[in-house]
């Protein structure tokens, strides 16, 4: 079943003149029509000016189609009776970890979402017990956003989503203020949510590292999707990734200048055990 | 410097003050300040005194970390008192040039600088045992009845805990606009007022340009969490008065009955 269905969609920026004028139009996502599939994990890969974090800003109708369609379940984003309904569905989690959260408790700021969309306060209590403890911050939930590290903040911005209780969520480049190991927390939280709780996860980003293990890439370059496949498939193409201005995951890339030199290996090489068995043949 | 001032700041312990209801401590301190206003004569303020040193008592904040805010206000407590003493009418038990001290002067800036002191020390006190959140929630409760005279309440307490939560974030990113400015060969140290303030400009400027950046963020960040403002929103926590805040309810009220009795009663 498809819980997004994305049909033919175009968003364009006005441009402005020196005077204020509109002078032009400018395509920031041209004609793209994606479906994803309930419960999946699903990469968007992209150079910067891509389209991609345009993209994910239309999935929970923060942006509003130029032409074409965007549903969530069954309603379209266009009809503001449901905007709500939509924004609690699919949840979203920005760049910024510090211009995400509002409270100064970490549990009040879970218990955000739950409380805009009325929901009473003795399920609001289960819901950031639950949502806390599925992130692993449960141990941080009385002290102020401020003490806690860039990853950690993050995490709890995801169980603020997770509270709402969200069919999917949709995370637009969620570690790139982060550090090395705040960003590996991230990942696996995400990863782990996707598994356990069955939540649809659209995480765009432009680390290759986080995406190898999702269930499909797409690949965006100037407001087009180019690639649309499974890991192994995208990272086959590395000529064809590096034209979009991409970098491949180390080991893929050093797999693919050994092939290169007359060693025979497969195409697609992403973990370094996958490449150490290929070796050892 | 700026963490030298307690006013404003919260001591976390556990006390009976600090679990009391944020609208009781507003309503709590708005009543202290009355009755110091009320007060008159030694007896009166006698007992302001003894009933902020039961409440300072009950709420296990240290006596000494209260003080120290009151570092902040010492120069206007220093005027007000020399205002007092030198030019006041009366008897005259000391005199240099123009200047008189009075009987009748000292008398009155000792009460003056007591009525101030235990003024802030009383609202200093409500801070201290109150987050800043439950300070929101009470202020936006108990003024709820001005949302009938279409004044946005809520709003505005949201507006004060969002202001709250990026102070620290805004002085971090301050001292960083500040370092990164002195690495470049700036000065902000030397100089007289008017310098120094000139400093100041480019400080602000890429100040203002990312709170705005933070602003616009965050307003997305709250739509994409489906806030569309106090309407229909439920609370984590909601307010609810229980048997301890009216008591303390009753004690205040008995605290200002008796104050205006001995304020009526006792000769001035």
């Amino acid at each position: 079943m498809n819980l997004i269905k994305i049909a033919k969609l175009i968003f364009e920026y006005a441009k402005y003149g020196e005077d204020g004028s509109v002078v032009g139009a400018s395509r920031a996502i041209d004609n793209v029509s994606i479906d994803i599939e309930k419960g999946s994990f699903v990469a968007v890969l992209g150079h910067n000016g891509s389209g991609k974090s345009t993209l994910a800003k239309h999935l929970n109708a923060i942006l509003l189609p130029t032409e074409g369609t965007v549903w969530i379940g069954e309603d379209d984003t266009k009809n503001p009776d449901a905007l709500w309904d939509i924004r609690q569905r699919a949840g979203m989690v920005f760049q910024n970890p510090d211009n995400q959260i509002i409270a100064n408790v970490v549990e009040e700021d879970v218990a955000f979402g739950p409380e805009n969309i009325g929901v009473p306060t003795r399920e609001i209590w289960r819901r950031v017990d639950e949502s806390l403890k599925a992130v692993g911050m449960t141990a941080f939930r009385k002290k102020s956003p401020n003490k806690l590290s860039g990853g950690q903040k993050q995490r709890v911005a995801i169980a603020g989503v997770m509270a709402m209780k969200p069919d999917c969520i949709i995370l637009d480049e969620p570690t790139a203020m982060l550090d090395p190991h705040g960003r590996e927390d991230v990942i696996r939280t995400v990863h782990e949510l996707n598994k356990q709780e069955n939540i649809t996860v659209v995480l765009i980003t432009h680390y290759m590292e986080e995406v190898i293990d999702a269930d499909r890439i797409i690949v965006m370059d100037e407001g087009k999707v180019v690639m649309d496949g499974t890991p192994k498939q995208i990272f086959s193409k590395v000529d064809q990734l590096k034209k979009y201005r991409l970098d491949v995951p180390q080991v893929t890339e050093l797999a693919y200048e050994l092939k290169k030199e007359g060693i025979p290996l497969e195409d697609g090489i992403l973990t370094i055990e996958e490449l150490v068995n290929a070796l050892c043949q | 410097m700026l963490r030298d001032i307690t006013i404003g700041q919260y001591y976390a312990v556990e006390s009976p003050i600090h679990r009391l209801d944020p609208r009781v401590k507003l309503a709590g301190t708005l009543l202290y300040i009355i009755s110091l206003f009320v007060a008159d004569g030694i007896v009166c303020y006698l007992l302001a005194a003894v009933f902020f040193g039961f409440a300072v008592r009950l709420s296990k904040v240290p006596l000494k970390y209260m003080v120290r805010g009151l570092k902040s206000i010492v120069f206007l407590l220093l005027l007000s008192v020399s205002f007092n003493i030198f030019l006041t009418e009366g008897r005259v038990i000391f005199q240099v040039g123009f200047l008189r001290i009075t009987v009748e002067g000292l008398i009155i800036a000792a009460f003056m600088a007591v009525r101030l002191i235990l003024l802030i020390l009383g609202s200093t006190l409500m801070t201290l045992t109150t987050t800043p959140n439950n300070l929101t929630d009470g202020l936006e409760k108990s003024l709820g009845f001005l949302n009938k005279v279409h004044i946005p309440v809520h709003d505005m307490a949201m507006m004060m805990s969002i202001a709250l939560r990026f102070i620290p974030i805004l002085i971090e990113e301050t001292d960083k606009i500040m370092k990164a400015q002195m690495a470049r060969g700036a000065d902000f140290e030397s100089g007289n007022i008017i310098k120094k303030a000139k400093a100041m400009v480019p400080l602000l400027v890429p100040l203002f340009v990312s709170a705005f950046r933070r602003a616009s963020d965050l307003a997305m960040a709250m739509e994409a969490r489906c806030y569309h403002g106090g309407e229909g929103r439920t609370k984590m926590k909601p307010l609810h008065y229980n048997g301890r805040d009216l008591m303390a309810y009753g004690i205040l009220i008995v605290y200002l009955a008796v104050m205006i009795v001995l304020r009526v009663v006792l000769p001035v």
